[in-house]
């Protein structure tokens, strides 16, 4: 036991101190803080405003467009002339109502799908108005017809509000998504450290010191630490540069917060006081009737025990190869699966219960990606604990398989392995 | 007393029989050289001693005591397929690879320093092994094979790989450890390398053990009565009835050297008086059959027998 803490102590620390891990430690949290303050720094940042000459010979639109960043100049001069200035201008002719209108953006340059978009919109807008009013109404008479309709789903047994898959289904692909590529990422990295014990050559030493499997495990738990430590610097230096940010640009934020609720009352002027009111509880039932605690802990235990799982995997091919460009034939099969649960998982959200779901989250192989995209869909207790024990069953066979064949590959060198050869070795005895 | 005594060793890999019901007894204090061609069982039966792998037949005694999980703290062994890690500190790496073997930390620190000091390695302790020079390294590997200071130290094809300066400077150092009461087993293929060096050797051959003993006795057993004699005229009238005469070359300038095998059991004097009578002697030595020659001896006797 001294000695595998002697492993996992030499594992974790020749890794943590490695240059590669401080810089991803440090770029990871700049990733993912970046990811939440570029939009809100695209959203606050000034954009120069552009300047369109309207020449408007139909004469519905006299100082009536308008769109973000964009100033319109309602001009008279003749359109022959504005053609030779090197502004951009917008020709409305003559527009009968009951057509397809034709208007004309001129410019020097292509403007961007955006700005013609938002000019398009503005038009539109407008006609759209001015058709209403021919037909008798007006914006308000048009806003009474709407209604609001909020489907809210709840359990039929506790009566209690479920998750909104919304949020259910974020959660579940972020962490279906996070053990992915942790299992991919630091499986990998077991395989490489196994290998280059083998082709060191100081597998043999360390051998006649501990037995081969503890060894292995050693350094599975080992990797295992260091990946725990680096989710943890992650989240906290993710969470202080969040908060060290909306504090920073906090007045933005507010105002950004003002300007969208400004924009949405806009839209829907219809809503009154109790309505909003209304809305707000919602969110929070939302929030409430997410398995917050089942989520956090399913995705612990799924990527420990799936990592623990393939990194055996993941050994046992680093041990059979004597270089790591011979490994590719047997990630293959390890892949696979891994890909696979990825690919299924759009299946897996439109239908979070189905068959196709539940077996892939029984099979340990796919379960722990595929199980922690349906846990946030609020999984039945009973199944989740068969789907964790058949997981744990799978991560011991896999161990007790792989430790077999590990034990022999170490100490083979220069023979040409095959999956026979795998399962000779699997059977051989020490 | 014997350290290490394997009684009727077999193992199978596959089809193939690597060891097939070897004995062996290595003396305590002894150098011992297990000898033999390549793939003929050196190397299963030193990964057997050091629980590697295990038999499937037989057993193997350390001190009187069932080979067990604990033998391996007695045990330095540095083997034939050997390495670091290249990204590890050299000091870490001994204290690490001395922890795995059971030493305290504190102790296996004081060990490292004065084995760093005397390999003239101190200023490297906190380098990488891959900035070290070939030769550093293999000191390095030496010193983490005997860090722990193990009664019995296996050393398997010591000398492949190990620059000239560095082989005798670990020759000086086993030996040195051997006066310190430990036993060392060589294993090699390169019989001639550790002719020398050895007190004790057992050949063997095609998974089997052929020949075991005392060097001097077994050499004593493989005497011929040949001599090597440098002579100058014709000896070609020696009585053939009494001396083989085997080959007779023209040696230095008008010298020749002849082997001369006595058949009837006189005595070397007898010879030399004989050939005082027809030459000129320059030169008398007795033909000592080296290892390898009994080796070649012992395997095509066996293959007689087949």
């Amino acid at each position: 036991m001294n000695k595998i803490w002697l492993i996992i102590k030499r594992e974790y620390f020749s890794r943590i101190r490695k240059k590669s891990f401080i810089i991803m430690s440090i770029l990871g949290p700049l990733l993912f803080g970046g990811i939440l303050v570029v939009p809100i720094w695209l959203a606050t940042r000034d954009n120069p405003e552009k300047l369109v000459v309207v020449k408007d010979e139909s004469g519905f639109f006299d100082h009536k467009l308008n769109a973000n960043n964009i100033q319109f100049v309602y001009t008279t001069e003749r359109i022959e002339h504005l053609l030779l200035q090197d502004s951009t201008i917008l020709h409305i002719p003559p527009i009968d109502l009951k057509r397809t209108v034709d208007i004309f953006l001129y410019g020097e340059n292509n403007h961007g799908i955006d700005f013609e978009n938002r000019i398009k919109n503005s038009l539109e807008r407008e006609l759209r108005k001015i058709r209403l009013s021919r037909l008798g109404l007006n914006q308000g008479k048009l806003d009474s017809l709407n209604t609001r309709v909020n489907l809210q789903t709840k359990n039929s047994q506790t009566g209690e509000a479920e998750a909104d898959s919304g949020v259910a289904s974020i959660v579940g692909y972020i962490g279906a998504f996070a053990i992915y590529m942790f299992i991919f990422i630091y499986g990998a990295q077991v395989m490489r450290g196994v290998a280059e014990e083998k082709t060191n050559r100081i597998i043999e030493i360390i051998i006649s010191s501990v037995k081969p499997f503890q060894l292995m495990m050693g350094k599975i738990v080992g990797i295992a630490l260091v990946v725990l430590t680096q989710l943890t610097v992650w989240i906290t230096l993710t969470s202080a540069i969040y908060l060290g940010i909306s504090a920073y640009y906090s007045d933005e934020m507010k105002l950004l917060a003002e300007t969208q609720s400004a924009q949405s009352t806009l839209s829907s002027p219809g809503m009154n006081k109790i309505e909003q009111a209304k809305m707000l509880s919602e969110v929070k039932d939302k929030i409430e009737g997410f398995p917050v605690f089942k989520t956090v802990f399913s995705f612990i235990f799924y990527f420990l025990a799936g990592y623990l799982m393939y990194a055996a995997l993941f050994a046992m091919v680093g041990s059979a190869v004597d270089s790591m460009e011979d490994s590719q034939q047997f990630m293959l099969p390890i892949t696979i699966p891994l890909i696979g649960s990825i690919i299924v998982l759009g299946a897996v959200l439109q239908d979070p219960h189905g068959s196709l779901a539940f077996w892939m989250s029984m099979i340990p192989l796919t379960s722990p990606v595929v199980m922690m995209m349906r846990v946030p869909f609020d999984v039945p207790d009973l199944e989740l604990l068969l789907s964790m024990f058949l997981l744990i069953g799978g991560f011991i066979s896999t161990t007790w398989f792989a430790g077999r064949v590990y034990r022999i590959g170490i100490l083979m060198h220069g023979s040409k392995v095959n999956y026979k050869t795998l399962w000779k070795w699997f059977f051989m005895n020490n | 007393m014997n350290i290490v005594v394997a009684k009727n060793i077999s193992k199978k890999f596959g089809d193939h029989q690597a060891l097939d019901q070897v004995d062996l007894n290595i003396p305590q204090g002894a150098i011992f050289g297990l000898l033999g061609p390549n793939g003929a069982g050196k190397t299963t039966f030193i990964r057997i001693v050091n629980q590697i792998i295990t038999n499937d037949e037989g057993e193997i005694y350390i001190n009187d005591e069932k080979l067990a999980s604990h033998h391996i703290r007695d045990i330095g062994y540095l083997p034939e397929e050997r390495g670091l890690y290249k990204k590890m500190k050299v000091g870490e790496q001994l204290l690490y690879l001395a922890r795995l073997k059971g030493v305290a930390k504190s102790e296996a620190t004081k060990k490292i320093n004065e084995w760093l000091t005397k390999f003239d390695l101190k200023e490297w302790k906190n380098k990488n092994i891959e900035d070290l020079s070939k030769g550093m390294q293999q000191k390095i590997q030496f010193i983490a094979t005997i860090i722990h200071s193990p009664s019995l130290i296996i050393l398997d094809e010591p000398f492949s790989g190990f620059d000239p300066i560095n082989a005798s400077l670990i020759k000086d150092e086993i030996l040195k450890i051997r006066d310190q009461g430990s036993t060392i087993i060589f294993s090699t293929h390169r019989m001639e390398s550790v002719e020398e060096l050895c007190d004790h050797i057992a050949l063997i051959n095609r998974s089997k053990k052929i020949l075991d003993g005392p060097k001097l006795a077994i050499k004593e057993q493989f005497r011929t009565n040949t001599f090597e004699v440098i002579h100058k005229g014709d000896i070609s009238r020696l009585n053939p009835s009494d001396y083989d005469i085997g080959e007779n070359i023209r040696f230095d300038g008008d010298t020749e050297k002849a082997l001369i095998q006595i058949k009837n059991g006189n005595s070397p004097n007898h010879l030399l008086s004989d050939l005082i009578a027809l030459t000129e002697v320059h030169g008398f030595t007795e033909k000592i059959p080296s290892i390898n020659d009994i080796f070649i001896a012992k395997v095509k006797e066996e293959n007689n027998h087949e």
